[in-house]
């Protein structure tokens, strides 16, 4: 069957996308456990030890893709929200509740395993650097929207009212990035210099990839599974599901 | 000209009605009856142009109302179950604030002529807090008469209001649709108004 | 049609004036915190500052913001003023107008006089009143949004500050960065272009999420 043959468009009705995800979701877990095994193998076995810091530095391959998840999963949330709103379309509205979670997850991941990688490379737990700074932001801004939808007991508004959150956060996270850039490079004290990743062996870079693409494929499988139970929950009445739930 | 086709609306997890339609002309009325909960509020809601309808549209001049933005708002006046009274202003700053924001900024001597016709003369100068229930619904329907709107559309209007202001507001209503207006009224009570064209619109499930 | 609900909002703010003031006491109470949680050395003082003001307006004006549609969604007149011919964008711009010259104007005339409690110069204490006048807007207009969002809500009023603090993040950087600048005698205006800046690019925006968060919470 040929790619043109599919109607994408079905599969924006919750009640054709929830058996799709049910079928998706092994194959994708599968897939997750062998990357994350491959990439944890390549960080704590092949990657060569950092002559600056020692073997602590291997939870940079922890700290780095979950904070990139962090951000990518924000903008994706954003974007998916946005479709929500702009197209009536519920589902994508639930995708966006079902990534918010998971985007507070790596956030807030990236910033422990961040103060775990601190102290035994600088001596301290957390210094206010941009990064680290930016990252505590944007847990704030994903604790924003998911105290917002979970105050508003009306599916609807609470999608809607997200969306334009989400939106509002996103334009502002380029000045807000910009605005700690400034207020970090002034008040840079001589004592600590941070920032500085090891210089990247190919090992490593390979294992910080997998470890990305590992963690891309544990957001969509947990996504998946967490936006059916929303589907469950907010399409209850609907004679469709008590058929597919049998 | 008023429309509305195949109208839906669904709330939190309750469809409330579907495949609604209906027209409304110049010197028309529609009762809109139904219990409570059967979506009367969310309808009128509609009509405004407050709230989405989950399916359908509303038409104004054959121009759908979220098309026409502005232009439609200009052209209702809406009663809503709560009066849009602020309780610090007196009931003459109320209606010549809220007619200036409307638009049609009215002198002293008219806003007070109108406050005179709902029987609220004497009043005029209290802060609203110390205005009764009927009283204030009274300041709702001055604001309603100080508006050039084309369409009425009133939400249980008659609520809390005495008998005497029941039969004023009988003469509003019957008045505007001599004049070539049109109003849709939710109500629970009996309109018994002699105009032409009046059609029913029942929500009950 | 503007100018009615500004007016009317200034009349309302004045016969609830307790209400207004409430905010102003907050803010000077919680300045007048730090040196007695932290001790009254000069130095450390002077150091500390510009934050404290800056912070504490942040905190003040979270608790003036629910009073912005607060208010009318609980009587009504907030559907009136939605179905006025009016582009909403400019009614949201006259509430946060309104709204700014109540509550945050008094916060940007007292904050000299509480600079003084921290021995700061006359040329910072004049910095702090210019850069709360570009920044206070700021706060109105943002916070604006998580008004609009949060109509109707329980808690509302902390709700709105988890929403809006993080997004008031640049003013604040910005505003305390300018203070900060003159107490070290550095240049402020860098940081008070920057907080200008801010103030003009929330001010093209902001009213527009905001008009489209209010249709959303009055549906």
């Amino acid at each position: 069957m040929s790619v043109r043959s599919i109607n994408w468009y079905k599969y924006a009705a919750p009640a054709n996308f929830y058996p799709l995800a049910g079928k998706m979701i092994p194959s994708l877990t599968g897939i997750t456990a062998v990357l994350f095994i491959m990439g944890l193998y390549l960080s704590f076995f092949v990657a060569p030890t950092d002559f600056q810091q020692g073997e602590a530095y291997r939870i940079i391959f922890i700290h780095v893709p979950a904070a990139w998840m962090g951000m990518f999963l924000y903008v994706l949330m954003a974007v998916y929200a946005g479709l929500g709103w702009a197209f009536n379309a519920r589902l994508a509205s639930m995708m966006a509740t079902a990534i918010s979670t998971t985007g507070a997850v790596f956030t807030f991941i990236s910033l422990v395993t961040g103060a775990l990688w601190g102290r035994p490379a600088w001596g301290v737990y957390w210094v206010w650097d941009a990064r680290m700074t930016s990252t505590l932001i944007l847990m704030f801004l994903y604790v924003g929207f998911i105290s917002l939808q979970s105050s508003i007991d009306d599916p609807r508004r609470a999608d809607r009212a997200g969306a334009v959150l989400a939106l509002v956060g996103l334009i502002n996270i380029p000045i807000i990035y910009f605005s700690v850039q400034w207020w970090n490079s002034l008040h840079q004290g001589a004592t600590i210099r941070i920032a500085n990743k090891p210089t990247m062996a190919p090992t490593m870079l390979a294992a910080m990839l997998i470890l990305l693409a590992a963690c891309w494929m544990y957001s969509i499988a947990v996504v998946l599974v967490r936006v059916r139970c929303i589907i469950r929950e907010r399409e209850r009445e609907a004679p469709w599901l008590a058929e597919a739930v049998a | 000209m008023l429309e509305a086709l195949k109208l839906g609306c669904v709330r939190g997890d309750r469809r409330l009605f579907e495949n609604l339609n209906f027209a409304l002309e110049s010197g028309g009325l529609i009762e809109v009856r139904g219990p409570n909960g059967s979506g009367k509020t969310s309808l009128l809601r509609i009509i405004c142009g407050l709230a989405a309808p989950a399916e359908g549209e509303i038409r104004w001049q054959e121009k759908n109302i979220r098309s026409l933005g502005e232009e439609y708002s200009g052209a209702i006046a809406y009663v809503a179950h709560q009066n849009a009274v602020k309780d610090e202003l007196s009931a003459l700053e109320n209606l010549r604030i809220s007619t200036g924001l409307a638009g049609n900024s009215l002198s002293q001597e008219e806003t007070q002529a109108i406050l005179t016709r709902v029987d609220l003369s004497g009043y005029q100068h209290l802060p609203a807090r110390l205005l009764s229930a009927g009283q204030r619904r009274r300041l709702a329907l001055a604001r309603l008469l100080a508006s050039r709107a084309t369409l009425w559309i009133l939400d249980e209007v008659l609520a809390s209001l005495d008998d005497a202001a029941v039969e004023l507001s009988r003469e509003f209503i019957c008045d505007h649709l001599n004049q070539g207006g049109m109003a849709i009224i939710a109500t629970h009570q009996e309109l018994n108004l002699h105009v032409g064209s009046s059609q029913r619109l029942d929500l009950s499930p | 049609m503007f100018w009615w609900l500004v007016w009317r909002d200034l009349i309302l703010a004045w016969r609830r004036r307790a209400d207004v003031l409430a905010t102003l006491f907050f803010f000077v109470i919680v300045v007048s915190l730090f040196p007695l949680g932290i001790g009254p050395e000069a130095q450390l003082l002077r150091t500390i500052a510009p934050g404290i003001v800056w912070v504490a307006a942040l905190l003040a004006s979270m608790l003036s913001l629910g009073r912005i549609f607060g208010n009318d969604y609980q009587d009504g007149t907030l559907e009136q003023i939605l179905l006025t011919p009016q582009p909403i964008y400019l009614l949201v711009l006259a509430k946060v107008l309104a709204h700014w010259l109540v509550s945050e104007v008094p916060l940007v005339a007292i904050a000299p006089l509480l600079g003084v409690q921290f021995g700061l110069s006359q040329n910072t204490l004049g910095t702090i009143a210019v850069s709360l006048l570009l920044g206070t807007p700021v706060l109105s207009l943002i916070g604006s949004i998580g008004a609009a969002l949060t109509l109707g809500l329980r808690a509302a009023n902390v709700l709105i500050a988890l929403l809006v603090l993080p997004l008031c993040i640049p003013a604040l950087i910005f505003g305390a960065g300018a203070v900060e600048a003159s107490v070290d005698g550095t240049n402020s205006q860098p940081w008070l272009l920057l907080l200008a800046a801010t103030l003009i690019v929330s001010l093209v925006f902001a009213p527009w999420a905001t008009s489209a968060a209010l249709k959303i919470s009055v549906e």
